[in-house]
């Protein structure tokens, strides 16, 4: 029995020091702060519905927003069944990293990442479904990867995109055309080029396209 | 009395594991090891809290009280105790069903598989095992 209470403290102070070490040890390079700054591309953003919607809607966010958040999981499904998918609307997406969040510029690089490789949707999906990420303040690095795995990205790309941070030119030059067009916060809505003042609820969306096709028949 | 020593080694090693997890969760580890799976996709996803409360939180205490039981089982005046082997059986029953719950969530709700939970599982599954073999065990020798 002695041997037996011998392996117990022996497992336990193994196992405690792993953890203990584990806390210790500072993570990997933290992908936050300013990124470098390269010329823009003239990219205007991912834009989802139709080329000839008659109205263009254009919204301001920042994946690490929680009020973005909940608009993208909860407003988002009902305006892209009512209004997008039925051909009212069309959706233009435009990056605005709030300066007060750590990790909102790498999860941008994320998404323009995957919009590389064709899926902006799936991962701007991803980092707005499971928005935990943005509670924790960890490094989410492997995290996105693994939204990247999982969304059928190629991954070497994907890490060869995210290393050189090739598309921080499009972020930054999204930030200042919202600064330019007046955005203060996120998330912030232009309707047909005009900023957009109601509630960012899909019932309030859909009454002003409705009144908007109205008047342009 | 080996059963009840391999419920309480395992259930040591479930703690560490637990504990691991729950760290993770809590942020005091910054990046969880996991090789290939898809650890911090369950782990941030939102079935990893149950009532506000962190599943690994769950499982920290879950395994924190086997261990106790299981040590308590090991006293001489306690060794032969069926009441411990019943506690020990509901105890280890409760964590198994909540294993499934949980494996089923990340097999056909995430799609993802967490090598921490999954190794969780595993021995809480063998707990459950020994649990039921150390209460027959005991109903058998009962007087």
């Amino acid at each position: 029995m002695k041997g037996f209470y011998l392996l117990l403290v022996g497992v336990a102070v193994i196992g405690g020091g792993v953890l203990w070490y584990g806390s210790q040890r500072t993570s990997a390079s933290a992908p936050s702060g300013p990124v470098p700054v390269a010329a823009a591309d003239g990219f205007r953003g991912y834009t989802v519905g139709s080329d000839s919607a008659p109205i263009e809607i254009t919204e301001y966010s920042d994946f690490e927003c929680p009020f973005c958040a909940s608009f993208a999981t909860v407003q988002m499904p009902v305006i892209r069944e009512q209004l997008i998918a039925t051909g009212k609307v069309r959706w233009r997406y435009r990056d605005f990293p709030l300066p007060t969040h750590a990790y909102s510029r790498y999860a941008a690089l994320a998404a323009q990442c995957a919009g590389e490789q064709g899926k902006f949707w799936a991962m701007h999906d991803q980092l707005f479904t499971n928005h935990q990420w943005a509670q924790t303040g960890k490094n989410p690095r492997g995290l996105f990867r693994d939204f990247a795995r999982g969304i059928g990205l190629d991954l070497d790309k994907y890490d060869a995109c995210m290393d050189s941070q090739r598309y921080a030119g499009r972020i930054q030059a999204s930030v200042q055309e919202g600064e330019a067009r007046g955005v203060k916060g996120t998330p912030s809505f232009y309707v047909k080029g005009r900023p957009y003042q109601g509630r960012s609820a899909s019932d309030d969306f859909k009454a002003l396209v409705d009144s908007l096709t109205k008047k342009h028949k | 009395m080996i059963r009840r020593q391999a419920i309480v080694l395992l259930a040591l090693v479930g703690l560490l594991v637990a504990t691991y997890l729950w760290l993770y969760k809590i942020g005091v580890l910054g990046e969880l090891r996991c090789g290939t799976g898809s650890c911090e996709y369950v782990q941030t996803s939102r079935y990893a809290a149950l009532l506000g409360v962190p599943v690994a939180l769950y499982g920290v205490v879950g395994y924190a009280t086997l261990l106790g039981l299981g040590l308590a089982g090991l006293q001489p005046a306690l060794a032969l105790d069926r009441r411990v082997s019943v506690l020990l059986a509901a105890l280890a029953t409760v964590g198994f069903g909540f294993t499934l719950y949980l494996t089923a969530i990340e097999l056909f709700v995430l799609h993802a598989m967490c090598r921490w939970c999954v190794a969780s599982a595993v021995i809480m599954t063998a707990t459950w095992v020994l649990s039921l073999a150390d209460l027959r065990r005991r109903a058998s020798h009962a007087p």
